[in-house]
């Protein structure tokens, strides 16, 4: 912060722009983003150089460690169970993260029109869930997909049907799908309800003089405004899919054998580095895993920001 | 949304008020204070009845479980498990639980809350401060590896953490940090989500020109940030404040591993520990607790929330300028 | 990473003295490599000092308090650091930072081997354990001994037996199973009865399949040094696999998760009929099944073959000292005081149970009734299984792993038309890949 540059007053130059040169603009900004950098590098960048160093060996119960060289990676690239486990959340992806999404933006829009009687209500209740804490949403989800005593064993009992076993093997991943929704929704709408609200209303204004419906104003005005918030929310829900971790987690106490111990990548990482003492070739799992989510998130961050 | 609306500062005669205003017409009951008379445009709309049943949907979904963790708050470890979870049990223990909550083992809940705010004040305090500044900056100044710095944000945050846990671990106990506070705020204090969103909203709340003029009258960077670019990114600050003080509040994974002692313990590892006891030989049961301490674990956020929702009102100010 | 290879480093010097030397020049039974002998740890005891304990088994709290007070200079610091693997999980991760590690650790017998194996844990026999040979019950005592090292004090037990709702079996005339062929029977008849009832919940447990297996006579691990050989073939493993396929077959098991609420709610209702499970069960159901009081009843084991009496454990846990522990002598006069004597009674009168001779026999134990099970002395059932837990049973020196493999491999069984004899094969052979990828020279 101290780098940073104090023009002086007095001076009353021809060319402002010349005043800010190339040099303090430098000054002023890493002295500004210099604090973020900082402790980024000491909380994320230094691990994960220590876990490219420990990808390059192999740590054993009997005989102790070796260098390896690139073979770690080398198996995780044949490594059956990881692909298996990354096409899972692939899956997972195509179809949880639009509706999310899609969901999130609809209240937004919804909220933002004005047109809701009780707004705020709706705007905090639907952001709730995602301040209940993990141990919390397991109890209740627990409870909702139990076919016994929960909620879909009481609708079966109550209207004589036979829902299926949310947690069976082939509806696990709709269910976390569900609770990952649930989870979310209001978190991704406030992302584009505060974005809507820096749209300039003059915008608004100008498309209602043209004749503009509400719809119109939503798709041609709303919508292009906050392009850079829809990207970058499904960016981070990419992100997201990838590292599905606590959900899967928690519901694998209530269906175990449908939620094996590498369901998901990072399951498979935490399994590996915390069951198996495999901190070597989870390390590699993981940077394996952060090269694939990097190379999707930036294309889908090229993608969104080309257009229009 | 009374105090919503009401909060809306000198800009009342501003055509291009955004919020639901009411008009001649409008229905009689909507909770908006009549200070305003205008038609209905597609900017002033009327409240819409379908559309509030259509959001009503989602809010069902989101608030029924919810009302699971309300309604069993109110019940003890035997009516938990001998009730219908989605009504009242026989009696009505709410106070009582709250209050065995509080004083079980010692009070050792109020101290777990004492940590948790101390973690959510400097952490997620320390994370908006970091993320506004460097959106900011990155948004405002061209400086060498401006771009860059995004690329390695994004590329460091798609390695999946739980591998990282343990070189983590082993980098911050040789720096004599784990089982101290420090291992859980530091940590808290980066949140890449909070840096581009405030990127993205500094780009577009804050008009160059504005920075510009200001420079030209003479007043420095730091002076330009608190002056005039600070109040434009208000709505972005305080989601990206909330954001993370529940991302705090709820951190889990890295203090389970940091943190041995349960001094030093957040709210969800207390009530991790606490869920942990039903499940070992000779521990006590303790679901109704869990359960009450889960009620006032969220109890605070909502507080939060209701606190900071009138901020988001300024973002008025951004569209204006941009006019 | 320094730390942490030179730990493996040290594993492994360890190791091949064991194996070349069986460990008698190198075993820590001499004092000058392993720390104190029974006249340190005096002296350690009246130096005083701190002593980091870190243990979820809730009876420590007490004896902590009276090992205060019978020695003021001691300060004993209890601190749940977790439950089971989340425990052990911080455990090594301390032990690889080479600080923050405690004095006192709590390890099941099921993953003891793990941290022995990696002399990560301090062997004990050095410091006066060997004295102890005959105090404690052969189930824990086989599992905290490796050849001539001893690498915990056993501190509790968990012999097996059934725990029966008899409200519900009295209900639907069923008869309280004495052999596993009658236990399926049962299951049929409570089934039929009410299609709500279920013998028993069970979604694959290798601790419980384990146990089983270990009663019926099957012996599928043995471990030694760093040969390992692994055999779900064995006849003991197919008479409880022939068995249990019934009951997988005909649907007679509770597809609920064993400590869910779900289960809790299911053992209250008496829609979970029966529990084949540890001795220290008693606690959890008076406080965490509080509504069925007086339902419930306790049997003996049913039998693999009719008359026989074969018992077996089913969890239970030691104390140990780690490698890296700042105070040794003094952790250990703790967990000597913790596991036998004094101690020991006192944690037994709080519900722990016992894993010393003494306390297993002694009359008040034996004469405890349970008002929970209707004034039952239960514990005289508990104490004959402890008796006749069937000897030469031992874990995978890996077994934390292996167990957190079994739902992906036996848990088919569960959820699919998988045989379970495939599902323990596959088991076995996620085992046998990890063992090898390990370093261990597995089925050789």
């Amino acid at each position: 912060m101290t780098l940073l540059p104090t023009p002086a007053k007095a001076v009353s130059p021809p060319r402002p722009r010349a005043r800010f040169h190339v040099r303090k603009q430098a000054l002023a900004g890493w002295g500004f983003a210099g604090p973020f950098v900082a402790v980024f590098a000491l909380v994320f960048l230094a691990p994960i150089g220590y876990a490219l160093y420990l990808s390059l060996f192999r740590d054993r119960l009997i005989g102790g460690t070796s260098f390896v060289g690139l073979d770690n990676y080398t198996q995780a690239l044949t490594d059956a169970r990881f692909w298996e486990a990354l096409t899972r959340v692939g899956l997972f992806l195509a179809v949880q993260v639009p509706i999310m999404l899609g969901i999130a933006l609809l209240v937004a829009l919804a909220i933002d029109s004005g047109r809701l009687y009780g707004k705020g209500f709706f705007r905090i209740s639907i952001f709730l869930p995602y301040a209940v804490p993990a141990v919390v949403a397991s109890l209740m989800w627990g409870f909702i997909y139990g076919t016994r005593f929960g909620l879909v064993g009481n609708i079966n009992d109550t209207f004589g049907v036979s829902l299926p076993d949310p947690l069976s093997p082939s509806l696990v991943l709709a269910s976390i799908g569900n609770i990952v929704t649930w989870e979310f929704v209001g978190y991704n709408m406030l992302i584009f309800y505060s974005a809507l609200k820096i749209v300039p209303r003059s915008l608004y204004e100008a498309a209602a003089i043209d004749g503009a419906g509400e719809w119109r104003v939503v798709t041609s005005v709303k919508l292009p405004a906050i392009r850079g918030s829809l990207v970058i929310a499904t960016i981070f829900s990419i992100i997201g899919s990838f590292q599905l971790f606590n959900e899967p987690s928690i519901l694998q106490k209530l269906a175990p054998n449908a939620i094996t111990s590498d369901f998901t990548p990072n399951l498979y990482t935490y399994s590996l580095s915390f069951s198996g003492q495999q901190h070597n070739y989870a390390a590699t799992v993981a940077i394996v895993m952060g090269v694939i989510t990097a190379i999707i998130a930036y294309a889908v961050q090229l993608r969104g920001m080309r257009k229009g | 949304m009374s105090a919503h609306v009401s909060s809306i500062p000198s800009n009342s005669t501003d055509p291009t008020e955004p919020t639901g205003s009411p008009g001649t017409a409008h229905a009689a009951g909507a909770p908006v204070p009549p200070r305003r008379r205008r038609p209905h445009t597609p900017l002033n709309p009327r409240p819409s009845v379908p559309l509030t049943l259509l959001v009503g949907l989602v809010l069902v979904y989101t608030l029924l479980p919810l009302a699971w963790l309300v309604i069993n708050a109110t019940k003890d470890q035997k009516g938990l498990l001998d009730s219908f979870g989605l009504w009242f049990g026989k009696d009505f223990n709410l106070w009582d639980n709250i209050s065995r909550t509080l004083t079980y083992d010692d009070g050792v809940f109020v101290r777990w809350l004492l940590n948790t705010l101390l973690y959510v004040a400097v952490g997620a305090g320390g994370a908006t401060v970091l993320a506004v500044l460097g959106g900011y900056a990155l948004a405002t100044y061209e400086f060498p590896g401006r771009r860059a710095v995004f690329a390695v944000v994004i590329g460091a945050v798609a390695v999946p953490g739980t591998a990282l846990a343990v070189p983590t671990f082993l980098m911050f106990s040789g720096m004599g940090l784990t089982n101290t506070p420090w291992a859980v705020i530091i940590p808290s204090l980066i949140s890449p989500f909070g840096l581009y969103l405030m990127w993205v909203f500094a780009a577009e709340a804050v008009p160059a020109e504005l920075l510009e003029a200001a420079r030209i009258d003479g007043s420095g960077e730091l002076r330009t940030f608190f002056r005039i670019a600070l109040p434009l990114l208000m709505p972005g600050t305080v989601t990206v404040l909330l954001f993370s003080m529940v991302a705090t509040w709820n951190n889990y994974f890295l203090p389970l591993i940091m943190i041995k002692d349960p001094d030093w313990y957040p709210l969800t590892l207390g009530l991790n520990a606490w869920n942990a006891q039903a499940q070992t030989a000779g521990g006590e049961a303790v679901f109704d607790l869990i359960i009450t301490g889960s009620l006032l674990t969220i109890v605070p956020i909502v507080a939060i929330f209701l606190l900071l929702q009138r901020y988001w009102q300024s973002g008025l100010a951004a569209g204006s300028v941009k006019e | 990473m320094r730390t942490n290879s030179t730990r493996r480093l040290l594993g492994a010097v360890a190791m091949a003295c064991v194996m070349a030397l069986g460990a008698t020049a190198c075993g820590s039974s001499d004092p000058a490599d392993g720390g104190g002998g029974p006249e340190d740890v005096k002296s350690a005891l009246d130096k005083g000092g701190k002593v980091t304990v870190w243990a979820w088994e809730p009876t420590l709290k007490k004896v902590a308090a009276d090992f205060e007070k019978k020695y003021p200079k001691v300060d004993i610091e209890l601190v749940n650091a977790g439950t089971g693997d989340k425990q052990y999980t911080a455990l090594q991760n301390a032990i690889a930072a080479g600080s923050g590690a405690p004095d006192v650790a709590q390890i099941e017998y099921y993953a003891l081997g793990q941290f022995a194996i990696g002399k990560s844990v301090e062997d004990l026999a050095g410091y006066g354990a060997t004295a102890y040979d005959k105090t404690f019950t052969s189930g824990p005592w086989n599992a905290v001994k490796y050849d001539k090292s001893i690498y915990a004090l056993p501190m509790d037990s968990g012999p097996m037996a059934l725990f029966y709702n008899k409200k519900v079996f009295d209900k639907h005339g069923a008869k309280v199973p004495t052999t596993w062929d009658e236990y399926v029977e049962a299951a049929r008849t409570l089934h039929k009865a009410d299609p709500k009832i279920f013998i028993t919940n069970d979604t694959g447990d290798a601790g419980a399949t384990t146990s089983l297996i270990w009663q019926a006579g099957g012996r599928p691990y043995k471990t030694d040094g760093t040969d390992v050989s692994i055999d779900f073939g064995d006849a003991g493993t197919k008479t409880y696999t022939n068995t249990w396929q019934k009951l997988l077959d005909e649907d007679l098991l509770a597809p609920v998760t064993s400590w869910s609420d779900e289960w809790y709610k299911g053992l209250a209702d008496g829609s979970i009929a029966t529990l084949s499970i540890g001795a220290w069960m008693p606690a959890n159901f008076t406080s965490g099944v509080a509504s069925a009081s007086g339902d419930w009843r306790v049997a003996p084991l049913p039998q693999w073959t009719k008359g026989d009496t074969a018992g077996a454990e089913n969890g239970g846990s030691s104390l140990a000292v780690p490698k890296a522990a700042e105070n040794k002598e003094l952790a250990y006069a703790f967990i000597e005081y913790a596991t036998t004597g004094a101690g020991a009674s006192a944690r037994v009168a709080q519900g722990s149970f016992p894993a010393t001779k003494a306390d297993l026999g002694s009359k008040t134990f034996l004469e405890t009734a349970f008002p929970y099970f209707g004034g039952q002395q239960a514990n005289k059932i508990f104490a004959d299984s402890a008796n006749n837990v069937g000897a030469g049973w031992s874990y995978l020196p890996y077994q934390v792993y292996a167990n957190s493999v079994f739902n992906d491999t036996v848990g088919k069984a569960y959820i699919s038309s998988t045989p379970l004899s495939k599902g323990l094969e596959d088991w076995q052979r996620a085992s046998i890949k990890y063992g090898t990828d390990q370093g261990f020279s597995v089925n050789k």
